[in-house]
C-alpha cells in the first residue's frame, strides 16, 4: 500500500520536480549507518533521511567532484577530508548550530586533518588488520605477511579489501616504510610484493562481513568492526593486528557546500555528538566513536572485544594516515590501478 | 487520395514525413545515447585532472596509455601488457561464452523448433522468461550454485565426489559460467528464428544422397541457418565484450573485463581520459566486428 | 512432408539431450533461488525450513520500498515516451518505400543495441553531470530520459513488425471516404496497430525495470531502483531478503510476458 502512495507522490513530484520538506541525503560507505539511529532522528525531527552507498573514498570523491550529486552530507576518511577542503567541495562548520560540537572527545577535537573541527565531525573510526579463519590457519595472525606472501594454508583463499589508502598503508609499513613515503625503492619493493602475492589472493572485494562468516573467504584484510561482526555470527574468526604495522583511520562527516538542505544537515550533525545516538552508531557497525560520554550507552560486548581493544603489545603499531602531498598520491594511484588490473 | 498514392507520386514527401515522424525518437536518442559518445572521444584526447575529471588542454596521453605504460619508477616506456592481457582475457572469454552459447543454443533452438506447433509456444516462452528477467538476479542465481558453500559444492561433498568444496567463485571459469548462462537465451532466439523457416524437405534429400547425419548437418543445415548463426553470435558476443556485471559480480575484482577496467579509469583510477579512450576503443572494435560480422552474412545470403 | 525413413529426419543424433539439458541448466539456479526465498533464518545457503519471514522484512524496508517505487516511476515515465516516440518512428519508417536516409534512422534506432551498456553509461555520466552543474537540477529526470532513449529500440521492433504486417486496404478505403489523415490514423490505424503498441511498451517496461549498470551511473543522490539496490547489497552483507526481492520482480516479469504473448497472439 504505501508503495503506491510513495509511487504517486513521487510521480506528482518528479513531474514538477519539486523537493519535499524535511529530507536529508547522506553518502556514506555501504553497511555503515545504523538504521535505528536514523528512525530515532526521523522521528525527533521528522527529517526523512536517504542514504546512498559508497564503497571507496575515491569513488565518493568522483561522484561529489562530478558536482551535481544532490548529497548533502558526507563521510570521508580523514586523509581525504584535506583534499575535499582544497577542491572546495565540503563548506566550513558553522559550529553555533552545533551546540554538541562540546561532545567530542578531547583527542578528537584537535585533529591533524581538521584542526579546530571547522569542517568535520567524527563519525567513526577503528584499524585495518587482519581477519582470519582459526580452522584453516592456525598461525601467528599479528602480521601483514598473511597478504603480503600468504601462507600455503591461504594461499587462493584470502581476500585484500580493495580500499586504496588502507592497503597501499599497510603494505608500505611492511616493508619498513612511513606512511607519506616517496621513497621510489621503497615503493618498488612495495609493488613488486605485492604484484607476487596477487595471484595467491582469491579476491579483491567488499562484503567481507558475510563471506567471512559464511566461509567463502578464509581471510581478509579488514576492518576491525567488520571483523567483529563476522566474529559474532562465526567463532572461528579471529582479527589479527600487524606488528609490522597498520593504518587506522577515522571517518568524519562533513556538509558538502552544494547541500540544498543544510539546516536539517545541521540537526543531523548535532545529532549524532550526542552519547546515547553515537552510542546507537557503534553498536551498529561495530566500530568506537568520537563522543565522549557515549560508553555508558555500549552494548557490553564492545568494551571487552578483542577486535576493539588491541593488545596492549600491539597497540603502538597502529598510526593513522596523513594526507600525504600529491606526489605522493599519484605514485599510490600508479600502484594501485597497476595492481587491480 | 489516400497517402501511399500520393507518397507513390511524390517520392520526396514521403521521405520528408519518415523524416518528421522519427525526429523526436531521434532527437532523445542523439541527446541521451548517440550524442554523449562524441563527448566520450573528445574527453579521451584531454589532459586528466587531479583526482578525477580533465582539463581542457589536449593530450595523447589517454590514447598513449592505452597501449604503452610508464614504469612508475624509471619511467622507461614498455607495452602496456597489463591492458593488453585484460583486453585479450575479454576477447577470450567472450569468444569462448559464444562458442559454448552455440554449443548449447544450436541444439536447444533446434528441439523448440521440431516441437509441434501448439507446445513450440511453450518451449519458446520458456527460453524467452530467463531473457527478459534480470541481468543482476541471473547473476545472483549462478552465485549462490557455484559458491563454496552453493548448492553445486554442496552436493558433490554430498556424494563424497570431492572432499572439500572446489573454488570457482571469484576465477575465470566463474565468469564464462555466467555469461555462458546469461547470453544464452541470445543465441537461441535468431537460431531458431533461422531453424523455424528451414524446409525440413532438404534433409530429406539430403539422406536421399546417402548423406550421412554429420554431413547433412555439416552440408545443409548449417550453410542455410547461417544468418541465424551470425546474429547469435553477433548478440552474444558484443554484450560479453562489454561485459560488467557478471565478470564484477563473479570476478570479484581480481579477474577484470574491459567493462570494469574502463569503470575503473572513472573510479579508483581517476584517469577520465584513459578511460575515455579505452571506451571509444572498444565502441571501434564492436563496430569493425559488426561491419566483418555483416559483409561475411551478406555475402553467404546472395550466394545461396 | 511423407516420414518413409526408418527414423525421423528432424531429430539429430544427442541435440534434443543437450536441449533439454540447457533448459534444465537455464532454470535450476533461478528456482533455487525461488525455492531459498522461502527460506526461514539468516543464512543465503542453509536451509532453514518454510517461511515468508523475508518478503515481510523486504516489504518493511523502506529503501526497498522507495526503489520499487523509483524504479516502477521510470518504468512507467520510460515506456510511454519510448513507445510514443517508436511509434512515430515506426510509422515514419515502414510502408512507405524506401526513402533517402532511412538507412541512417535505422541506425540511430538500433544504436543502443549495438553499444556496449558501458560505453553509455560512461558517456551519459560525463554529459550528465556537466548538464547537472549547470542547470542545478538533479531530479529523476535524467534517469527517465536515459531509459527513455534505450528503450525506443525495444519498443521500436514490435510496433515495426506490426506494421509491417498489417496492409493498407482499410486506411485506403478510410482516405476514400474523405476521412481526414489524423481521423485515418485515430479511427483505422492506431485500434489496427493497437497489439504492437502495447507490446512495445511491455518489452520497454521491462527493459527500463531490469536496467543496472546506465542507473548506475546516472543516479544522483537517493535515486537508487530496485536493481542498483540489489547491486549496492553485495558489498553488505547478502541476505535472503535479495533473493525475496528477486523473486517478487521475477514473477512481475513473468506476468507481463505473459500477457505480452496474449496481446500479440491475438490477431486481427
Amino acid at each position: 500500500m504505501r508503495i503506491i502512495l510513495v509511487a504517486t507522490t513521487a510521480l506528482i513530484s518528479s513531474t514538477i520536480g519539486a523537493y519535499a520538506e524535511g529530507e536529508l541525503n547522506l553518502f556514506n560507505w555501504g553497511n555503515y549507518t545504523s538504521p535505528e539511529m536514523i528512525e530515532k532522528f526521523t522521528a525527533e525531527t521528522g527529517i526523512s533521511v536517504t542514504i546512498t552507498d559508497y564503497d571507496s573514498n575515491t569513488t565518493a570523491l568522483t561522484k561529489v567532484e562530478a558536482g551535481g550529486s544532490g548529497f548533502d552530507l558526507v563521510v570521508p576518511s580523514a586523509n581525504y577530508i584535506p583534499v575535499y577542503v582544497r577542491k572546495g567541495l565540503i563548506a566550513e562548520l558553522d559550529h553555533s548550530k552545533i551546540p554538541n560540537i562540546s561532545n567530542i572527545a578531547p583527542e578528537w577535537k584537535d585533529v591533524p586533518w581538521d584542526q579546530g573541527r571547522t569542517h568535520s565531525v567524527p563519525w567513526q573510526w577503528g584499524s585495518v588488520g587482519i581477519a582470519v579463519n582459526t580452522t584453516v590457519y592456525g598461525g601467528d595472525v599479528n602480521t601483514s605477511e598473511l597478504f603480503m606472501d600468504p601462507p600455503e594454508e591461504l594461499v587462493g583463499k584470502i581476500n585484500v579489501v580493495p580500499e586504496m589508502t588502507d592497503v597501499i598503508n599497510m603494505a608500505i609499513f611492511n616493508q619498513g616504510g612511513e606512511a607519506c613515503t616517496e621513497d621510489l625503492t621503497l615503493l618498488k619493493k612495495v609493488r613488486d610484493k605485492m604484484m607476487a602475492a596477487k595471484p595467491k589472493w582469491l579476491s579483491m572485494d567488499y562484503g567481507t562481513t558475510d563471506k567471512l562468516s559464511s566461509g567463502d573467504y578464509a581471510a581478509s584484510v579488514n576492518w576491525n568492526g567488520s571483523t567483529m561482526r563476522a566474529r559474532i555470527n562465526n567463532p572461528d574468526i579471529v582479527y589479527g593486528y600487524p606488528k609490522e604495522g597498520y593504518p587506522l583511520f577515522m571517518d568524519s562527516v562533513a556538509l558538502l557546500s552544494d547541500a540544498k538542505n543544510v539546516d536539517e544537515a545541521y540537526q543531523f550533525i548535532n545529532f549524532i555528538l550526542e552519547p546515547e545516538n553515537a552510542a546507537m552508531i557503534s553498536s551498529f557497525a561495530r566500530y568506537a566513536n568520537g563522543v565522549a560520554g557515549s560508553d555508558a550507552f555500549m552494548p557490553e560486548d564492545m568494551k571487552t572485544a578483542p577486535e576493539i581493544v588491541a593488545p596492549a603489545e600491539l597497540a603502538a603499531a597502529g598510526q593513522f594516515i596523513p594526507t600525504c602531498p600529491q606526489s605522493a598520491t599519484d605514485l599510490y594511484t600508479a600502484i594501485w590501478t597497476e595492481l587491480l588490473k | 487520395m489516400s497517402r501511399p498514392e500520393t507518397g507513390r507520386k511524390a517520392p520526396r514527401s514521403k521521405g520528408v514525413d519518415g523524416w518528421l515522424l522519427s525526429a523526436p525518437a531521434l532527437i532523445l536518442l542523439i541527446v541521451a545515447a548517440s550524442g554523449p559518445l562524441l563527448i566520450v572521444a573528445i574527453y579521451s584526447v584531454l589532459e586528466k585532472g587531479d583526482y578525477s575529471g580533465v582539463r581542457w588542454i589536449l593530450s595523447g596521453e589517454g590514447w598513449f596509455r592505452v597501449l604503452f605504460e610508464r614504469d612508475i619508477f624509471d619511467q622507461t616506456i614498455s607495452l602496456a601488457d597489463a591492458n593488453l592481457s585484460i583486453f585479450w582475457r575479454s576477447i577470450k572469454l567472450s569468444i569462448a561464452t559464444t562458442i559454448i552459447t552455440f554449443g548449447f543454443g544450436l541444439p536447444t533452438a533446434w528441439f523448440i523448433a521440431t516441437r509441434p506447433a501448439r507446445s513450440r509456444a511453450f518451449w519458446l516462452f520458456l527460453i524467452t522468461v530467463p531473457f527478459w528477467t534480470n541481468l543482476l538476479i541471473r547473476t545472483f542465481a549462478i552465485m549462490e550454485v557455484i559458491r563454496n558453500q552453493g548448492i553445486l559444492n554442496t552436493f558433490l561433498t554430498h556424494f563424497g565426489l570431492i572432499s572439500e568444496p572446489i573454488q570457482i567463485l571469484y576465477t575465470d571459469t566463474a565468469v564464462l559460467i555466467g555469461m555462458t548462462y546469461v547470453y544464452l537465451p541470445l543465441m537461441v532466439l535468431p537460431l531458431y528464428a533461422a531453424i523455424d523457416r528451414f524446409d525440413f524437405r532438404l534433409i530429406e534429400a539430403g539422406y536421399d544422397l546417402y548423406a550421412s547425419r554429420w554431413q547433412v548437418l555439416r552440408g545443409v543445415i548449417l550453410p542455410i541457418i547461417k544468418p541465424g548463426i551470425v546474429a547469435g553470435s553477433i548478440l552474444v558476443f558484443i554484450p560479453s565484450l562489454g561485459a560488467y556485471v557478471t565478470p564484477r559480480v563473479l570476478g570479484g575484482g581480481k579477474n577484470m573485463m574491459i567493462g570494469n577496467f574502463i569503470e575503473l579509469q572513472f573510479g579508483q583510477g581517476q584517469n577520465w581520459p584513459l578511460g575515455a579512450a579505452l571506451s571509444t576503443l572498444l565502441l571501434l572494435v564492436v563496430l569493425v566486428s559488426l561491419i566483418v560480422y555483416t559483409r561475411v552474412s551478406s555475402k553467404d545470403n546472395t550466394n545461396g | 512432408m511423407g516420414k518413409t525413413r526408418a527414423f525421423d529426419v528432424t531429430t539429430l543424433p544427442g541435440f534434443t539431450f543437450i536441449a533439454i539439458l540447457a533448459f534444465v541448466l537455464l532454470y535450476a539456479p533461478i528456482v533455487t533461488l525461488v525455492i531459498y526465498s522461502f527460506n526461514g533464518g539468516n543464512s543465503v545457503n542453509q536451509w532453514g525450513g518454510f517461511s515468508l519471514e523475508w518478503y515481510a522484512v523486504a516489504a518493511q524496508n523502506e529503501a526497498v520500498q522507495d526503489a520499487t517505487a523509483r524504479s516502477l516511476i521510470i518504468a512507467v515515465w520510460a515506456s510511454v515516451i519510448s513507445t510514443a516516440l517508436a511509434t512515430m518512428a515506426a510509422l515514419g519508417t515502414t510502408r512507405r518505400g524506401k526513402f533517402t536516409g532511412q538507412t541512417v534512422i535505422y541506425v540511430i534506432i538500433n544504436q543502443p543495441l549495438m553499444v556496449p551498456e558501458i560505453v553509455t553509461a560512461v558517456a551519459l555520466l560525463i554529459f550528465f553531470s556537466s548538464v547537472k552543474v549547470a542547470t542545478g537540477y538533479s531530479g529523476l529526470g535524467y534517469l527517465i530520459l536515459a531509459h527513455s532513449a534505450f528503450c525506443i529500440p525495444f519498443a521500436y521492433l514490435p510496433i515495426k513488425a506490426r506494421l509491417e504486417g498489417m496492409d493498407t486496404t482499410m486506411e485506403t478505403a478510410a482516405a476514400d471516404l474523405y476521412a481526414t489523415p489524423l481521423q485515418t490514423f485515430r479511427y483505422v490505424t492506431l485500434p489496427l496497430l493497437l497489439p504492437g503498441v502495447i507490446a512495445g511498451a511491455m518489452l520497454a517496461f521491462i527493459i527500463s525495470l531490469d536496467n543496472v549498470i546506465i542507473t548506475e551511473f546516472v543516479k544522483s543522490a537517493g535515486q537508487d531502483t530496485l536493481p542498483t539496490y540489489m547491486l549496492g547489497q553485495l558489498r553488505r552483507a547478502l541476505t535472503p531478503e535479495v533473493n525475496a526481492i528477486s523473486t517478487a520482480l521475477l514473477a512481475l516479469t513473468i506476468l507481463i510476458l505473459t500477457l505480452f504473448v496474449f496481446v500479440t497472439k491475438k490477431r486481427g
